[in-house]
């Protein structure tokens, strides 16, 4: 469906002016490979800068790459990239070029510049629109929306003329659930009826496990692994996450708990400790009785999350939400 | 918080169908330009509604304001017919040109570009869909401002029909000027300074009377193309007006407008790909 290989791409440095620090060469795609395949929702994970715009503005023809290629339905996107706009459908993370439309223009136009016929564009709209339950909003600008009905308004645009591939960037940023789940029934329709296929970019672990069939993840411009979400998480299943929250301070005047600490991941008062499971057993035992309970606020045993696997994989969490 | 129910977690891809060996799959359909022309041009007009009406307002007290000013100046004939010709393509180039450079200034740096680049649209749709109907916008204030230029003056209302001619050539020159600065600026702040100077070009070089400036003023005044509407314009005042000079000046408007709107559209074809 969509083969990606040796893609590579390189942003110059900046020169420094007055005020303003240069910033040096950076590699935002460093020989990316992956393989799409048809009718799966495919993700890419990973931080702020670890080159998943980059990526998908290479595959959707906004950007050329410095080498590589990129082959959508067998057309090539590097030597052709006028031909991905009537292959795939693309919902950026900016809503610049819709906010002053209503949200029922916004979805005809985008349509009619789909190539849609008006009364296509009309009838695939009101489809669309009542789909996701933004009729009652038709009438409304785009810009005096939340910005979570803002991004639904675009979601809703990015469906009106159908293509088989939808590259989605961040698409449920600042929705809320009803929306969030208006926008996965959507896709998974699509997917049941006309097996689209969906390429999703989050840095959103939970999305991440509970919505993807396969994941990349990304990390400085590389892809560090690339697998089911359960297949990813196979690689830490040796391990158990607890995290332990205390009521002011740790009390390190327990032996056993001034000894985890070099081990802990401290955010102020919560550590979060990667441990076997009968380390993990001897932990809970320690912290649930005498001194160290006392000082306890709340303590969670769990089993590795794809935010796990990230940091076992050797990535920088930082910047990846859990929620 | 885990938000996504679990009836929708999908139970696997469909069957993997790979096309290796296979011939491309058909494209969609390309946008047509006239119909997605269309579309554009609705879509920006509609956006006056929201955005660009306490603008329009402006553009036109501007206008008539300069005129209130000028006639303590100018005493009739050529001048008064210069200064209300002028006022009223000032209204032009203030929402063609000044606007419209600011417009696409803001979509290029706000990622707005991407929209449009990831549609199956043509180019020229968007540039010429954009312009025409910021062009549109200023046929309102233009009409205002000249029939009040008029009345203020004491010039005849005989010809203002000429406006029809006047306001899309004048508009197409203007605009298709506007919409390339507002392309090819690197950032939008200088995108909004190009459209504020060739406004202020327009207002000084059109609205004050020609023969008074040194050469090089002159020259200025040449190369801008407001000054052609500007002098089609005031030239169907007179008692017999030289259709032939006024066609003459409207010519220059419609090639300056083919000229900039190719310059534009190719303008956004380098902006929407990097």
């Amino acid at each position: 469906m969509c083969a990606v290989r040796d893609l590579t791409k390189t942003y110059p440095a900046v020169r420094g002016r007055r005020g303003t620090p240069g910033t040096p060469e950076v590699k935002a795609n460093d020989g990316v490979a992956l393989e799409v395949r048809r009718g799966e929702i495919f993700g890419l994970l990973g931080p702020n800068g670890a080159g998943k715009s980059t990526l998908v503005r290479q595959l959707t023809g906004l950007m050329r790459p410095d080498s590589g290629t990129v082959d959508i339905l067998g057309h090539d996107i590097v030597r052709h990239p006028e031909r991905a706009a009537r292959i795939l459908a693309y919902l950026g993370q900016e809503s610049t070029a819709l906010d002053d439309l209503t949200v029922s223009l916004a979805a005809e136009t985008t349509g009619r510049l789909r190539g849609l016929d008006v009364r296509q564009a009309r009838e695939e709209r009101d489809a669309v629109l009542d789909e996701l339950g933004l009729t009652p909003l038709a009438a409304r600008p785009i810009r005096k929306l939340s910005g979570g009905q803002r991004r639904l308004a675009c979601f809703a645009a990015a469906l009106v003329g159908e293509r088989p591939l939808l590259v989605l960037d961040e698409p449920t940023t600042g929705m809320d659930p009803v929306a969030r789940r208006a926008v996965w029934a959507a896709v998974d329709r699509r997917r049941a009826e006309r097996g689209t296929t969906v390429l999703l970019v989050t840095h959103n672990v939970i999305e991440a496990e509970t919505v993807l069939d396969r994941v990349a993840v990304l990390d400085k411009g590389r892809v560090i692994a690339c697998d089911t979400p359960a297949g990813l998480k196979e690689k830490v299943a040796g391990e158990v996450r607890v995290d332990l929250v205390w009521r002011e301070r740790a009390p390190l005047e327990v032996p056993e708990v001034a000894a985890l600490r070099s081990r802990a991941d401290e955010s102020g008062r919560r550590w979060t400790l990667r441990l076997a499971p009968d380390e993990a057993r001897a932990v809970v035992a320690t912290v649930t009785g005498g001194t160290a309970f006392v000082a306890l606020d709340d303590f969670t045993l769990a089993t590795p999350s794809l935010e796990d696997v990230y940091l076992a994989l050797g990535g920088d969490t930082q910047g990846l939400v859990k929620a | 918080m885990s938000v996504v129910p679990a009836e929708i977690v999908p139970g696997g891809a469909l069957a993997a169908e790979e096309r290796s060996g296979r011939a491309p799959a058909a494209l969609a359909p390309r946008a047509r330009l006239w119909p997605s022309l269309g579309a554009v041009y609705r879509a920006q007009l509609s956006r006056a509604r929201v955005a660009r009406i306490p603008l329009l307002f402006v553009a036109t007290f501007q206008s008539i304001g300069i005129m209130i000013l000028m006639r303590g100046v100018v005493d009739g004939g050529d001048e008064a017919r210069a200064v209300v010709a002028g006022s009223s393509v000032l209204v032009v180039a203030f929402v063609a040109l000044n606007l419209l450079a600011q417009y696409f200034g803001q979509l290029r740096s706000g990622g707005g570009l991407d929209h449009y680049a990831t549609l199956p649209v043509p180019p020229a749709a968007v540039v010429l869909g954009a312009a025409g109907a910021y062009a549109s916008f200023t046929v309102p204030g233009t009409i205002v401002t000249a029939v009040f230029g008029c009345v203020l003056f004491g010039l005849p209302l005989t010809h203002l029909w000429i406006l029809a001619a006047v306001i899309p050539l004048a508009g197409a020159a203007l605009a298709g000027l506007g919409a390339a600065l507002g392309l090819l600026a690197p950032r939008p702040e200088l995108a909004t300074l190009l459209g504020q100077l060739g406004m202020s070009a327009a207002l000084l070089l059109g609205v004050l009377p020609a023969d008074r400036m040194p050469a090089v003023v002159q020259l200025a005044r040449d190369l801008l193309p407001s000054t052609y509407g500007v002098e089609a314009f005031a030239r169907t005042f007179g008692n017999r007006p030289d259709w032939a000079f006024v066609l003459g000046d409207l010519a220059v408007c419609a090639g300056v407008g083919v000229v900039s709107l190719a310059v534009a559209t190719w303008a956004y074809r380098r902006a929407a790909v990097r």
